[in-house]
């Protein structure tokens, strides 16, 4: 060997091994990472980066009200962006109140990195103040967590968190770092070339069975295709790709809730959201199929419905990024593990090289029985000249905003439900929501996050009255940093969702679902500084939303809708797919009768 | 359709297939808290545990065996498999009961208290048991046996009249036969 050469290198590598303090190696492993906003709340135990955050200004940090705001803020601009969202709370409560949002986020598959700070190594097991054992209360609820104990492992672990959390299926990433290791000195490592030892997700679907299910699609009789949040998690690339697929084939699509906005919805094969409050005609599509073609969703309880009577007669494609989604509650005959988006390139790719072509004459027959579901118009609802119709309002929201560069997202319930069935989404990352968790109080905080990410658009929260108090003190947030989005209550006075279950299930017995005591909602964001707009009359509406749309900074609009609305189509709990419940003329007695006696067990 | 049909993903449980047990080893990097991470995966999802050993195995590398064995129904036991490979500091996961015929061994310890007659009957079933005597006094042993499980069971069973005192058992810990080991 060459020792002069050996000393160079040496003196090289000395030269790129710069030592800094933990708290220093936190900023500059950000900033390498990309990262233009971090969403947290001090304390005690991340003092010292805070002390850096301040001392520069690449890296842009947003003051929450209270650290569930600032998980579900890096939530929306995650899914809003495509990146990964970045939190920074301190030890303790500042940990436990991220754990509503970190455990949204692995349900949903949002790239998260969370930074916690920890008391001092020695403190560690001694019920210190403000401690908590982070690690062991968020390893269920995240993709990985790491406690930091040596300074010198400090970078290399950030830029891990960062990889795991954002390659394969994404997914939350805590890194809990104690406050000694924020003051000690170490070494700084780039990001470059972190690879890890274990993991290493799977991109590429295995060619045989991208084969095998080209050969069943183009066989296919009476096929669907059913999409989720994977094509969105996957990037803008996967739905483009989507596009192209679904035309070449010509079959119908549907798409879960996360997964809204993958394909157009104006387009003529698009079916609408399936599931538990999907629409006839992709439920009764998804039953009667022969051919499903799931990419990137993952049979939630939402979306089957009665397990045993889920598409019973189709032969079933899976795409999925995570082997355990394959065959975890329905069996597929053809799983392919691997990245959406890559898979449905090869999936083109040998469609083409075969010259497949559908069948024409029953994919006619086909559409001919599915514009016959369509021709129920599931979603109709009574129309009231008097009280302001939820599904009205969404509905002119949609028409008063769509042409506009809009975001949208929703707390969770009924509202949620309206949001999904009548927004009609064009575009992917437009559309957060709480899916798999159903956090009620996600949707402001996410709006924040997304309305940071994206200054110039209009970004709405579709919200309820209940969810909506969940996370309130976040406007002050959005006044403080003149974050412009709007906060559209359809406020029933009910938590909604609740009452309509109560009134399914439980004889209308209508146990603690009615918020007796509302604030007023108008008066409320005056308080925060905001504007607060009130609109019950459906004849005002059309000049109410556009005064929110022209008002310069955050709003809230409170939509006094009909108390009584419920929503529909509904499966309910225990029901196959082609038993569904709609809406429009279903009386009382229905209502009350609709669920058997094991279905009162399910949730 | 039949009413008493179990319904919705929740009933999953009611199905009647028949539950099997195998033998899973699992090669983890050694870091803090992969135990936990691996037995909160079992608790979390309401899988069992029957039996756990863990030790680390090579110590340069930082790699450690995880035996569990664990039972189920074929189903939840392949998606068992599928949701240990997808943890972040999982090398790899073979069950060794799909790949068949594995070493299974169990090491126990046995303290039997006893005079005379039992003490004389006690000292030979160890023998024909190849149990070690690793511990003496003029009224007790405690003996040293490694075998397979139902041959630990079956001992036990046999001192429990000759003044079983208490057992002391590692679980279950297993290889694969042949020359192919494990990935790292």
């Amino acid at each position: 060997m060459n020792m002069q050469a050996g000393t160079d290198q040496m003196n090289a590598k000395a030269e790129e091994a710069e030592m800094m303090t933990g708290a220093e190696i936190v900023l500059r492993a950000l900033q390498d990472q990309g990262v233009e906003h971090i969403f947290g709340y001090p304390g005690g135990a991340v003092l010292p980066i805070y002390d850096e955050i301040f001392q520069q200004e690449k890296i842009e940090h947003i003051l929450v009200r209270h650290e569930q705001g600032a998980t579900h803020a890096a939530e929306g601009y995650a899914r809003s962006t495509g990146n990964c969202g970045v939190v920074l709370v301190t030890s303790g409560p500042g940990a436990t109140n991220a754990v509503t949002g970190l455990t949204d986020a692995l349900m949903d598959s949002i790239p998260m990195v969370c930074i916690t700070g920890q008391v001092p190594t020695h403190l560690i097991g001694n019920d210190a103040f403000q401690e908590c054992d982070t690690v062991g209360i968020t390893r269920p609820c995240t993709k990985h967590n790491y406690l930091v104990k040596n300074v010198n492992d400090l970078a290399r672990i950030l830029h891990e968190a960062f990889y795991v959390a954002t390659t394969g299926r994404p997914g939350p990433v805590v890194v809990d770092i104690p406050k000694d290791v924020q003051f000690a000195t170490g070494t700084y490592v780039k990001p470059d070339n972190i690879e890890h030892k274990t993991y290493k997700p799977r991109t590429e679907g295995d060619a045989m069975a991208v084969e095998a299910a080209v050969e069943l699609m183009a066989n296919a009789k009476r096929p669907v295709f059913y999409t989720g949040g994977g094509v969105v998690n996957s990037g803008p690339g996967a739905s483009n790709l989507l596009r192209q697929l679904v035309r070449m084939t010509g079959y119908p699509i549907t798409s879960t809730l996360m997964g809204l906005g993958c394909y157009p919805a104006s387009d003529r094969q698009w079916l609408g959201m399936l599931g538990m409050h999907g629409t006839y005609e992709a439920n009764m599509a998804m039953h009667d199929c022969d051919v499903m073609i799931c990419l990137g969703a993952r049979f939630d309880d939402r979306i089957t419905g009665r397990t045993d009577a889920f598409s019973p007669g189709s032969k079933k494609i899976h795409v999925d990024i995570d082997p355990s989604s394959i065959n975890k509650t329905i069996k597929v005959n053809i799983p392919i593990v691997g990245d959406v988006g890559t898979v449905m390139a090869q999936m083109i790719r040998a469609w083409k090289a075969r010259k497949a072509k559908a069948d024409e004459a029953a994919l006619k027959e086909w559409w001919a029985q599915i514009e016959q579901w369509r021709s129920v118009d599931c979603l109709k609802y009574r129309a009231n000249k008097d009280v302001i119709m939820p599904q009205y309002a969404v509905q002119r929201l949609y028409e008063l905003t769509r042409d506009r560069d809009t975001y949208i997202t929703t707390e969770v319930g009924q509202h949620q439900m309206w949001a999904a069935q009548f927004y009609r989404f064009e575009e992917p990352n437009r559309w957060m929501t709480s899916g798999g968790l159903g956090t009620m109080g996600y949707g402001l905080p996410a709006a924040l996050g997304v309305q940071v990410a994206h200054p110039e658009s209009l970004v709405i929260d579709i919200a309820g009255d209940a969810s909506v108090q969940m996370v309130t003190q976040e406007m002050s947030t959005a006044v403080q940093y003149n974050l412009p989005f709007k906060v559209f209550i359809l406020n029933n006075h009910y938590m909604g969702m609740v009452r309509q279950w109560q009134q399914l299930l439980h004889g209308n017995r209508l146990s603690h679902s009615y918020t007796d005591a509302m604030p007023d909602f108008v008066k409320l964001a005056e308080a925060y500084g905001a504007t607060g707009i009130r609109c019950s009359k459906p004849g005002d509406l059309d000049e109410a939303i556009q005064k929110m749309i022209d008002t310069p900074g955050p709003v809230i609009f409170d939509c006094v809708v009909a108390n009584l609305a419920n929503c529909f189509p509904m499966i309910p709990s225990g029901k196959a797919h082609n038993e569904m419940l709609l809406g429009a003329d279903i009386s009382d007695e229905e209502v009350g009768s609709a669920i058997g006696k094991e279905g009162k067990m399910l949730v | 359709m039949n009413a008493s049909q179990p319904a919705s993903a929740y009933f999953l449980e009611e199905k009647k297939d028949p539950i099997e047990s195998h033998t899973l080893s699992i090669v983890v990097d050694n870091e803090p808290g992969v135990l936990a991470r691996v037995i909160g995966l079992f608790s979390g999802r309401g899988y069992n545990i029957e039996s756990l050993t863990v030790s680390e195995t090579e110590h340069e590398a930082h790699v450690s065996r995880i035996t569990i064995v664990t039972s189920g129904t074929a189903e939840v036991l392949v998606q068992i498999k599928a949701q240990l490979e997808r943890m972040v500091p999982v090398h790899s996961v073979a069950d060794l009961t799909v790949i068949g015929d594995a070493i299974e061994r169990e090491l126990a310890l046995i303290k039997v208290a006893g005079q005379g007659e039992h003490r004389v009957e006690a000292l030979r079933l160890a023998d024909a048991f190849r149990a070690r005597v690793v511990d003496v006094t003029n009224n007790s042993f405690v003996f040293e046996l490694t075998g397979k499980v139902r041959k630990v069971e079956q001992f036990i069973a046999l001192m429990k009249p000759l003044g079983l005192q208490e057992v002391v058992r590692t679980g279950v810990t297993a290889i694969s036969r042949g020359p192919e080991a494990m990935k790292i």
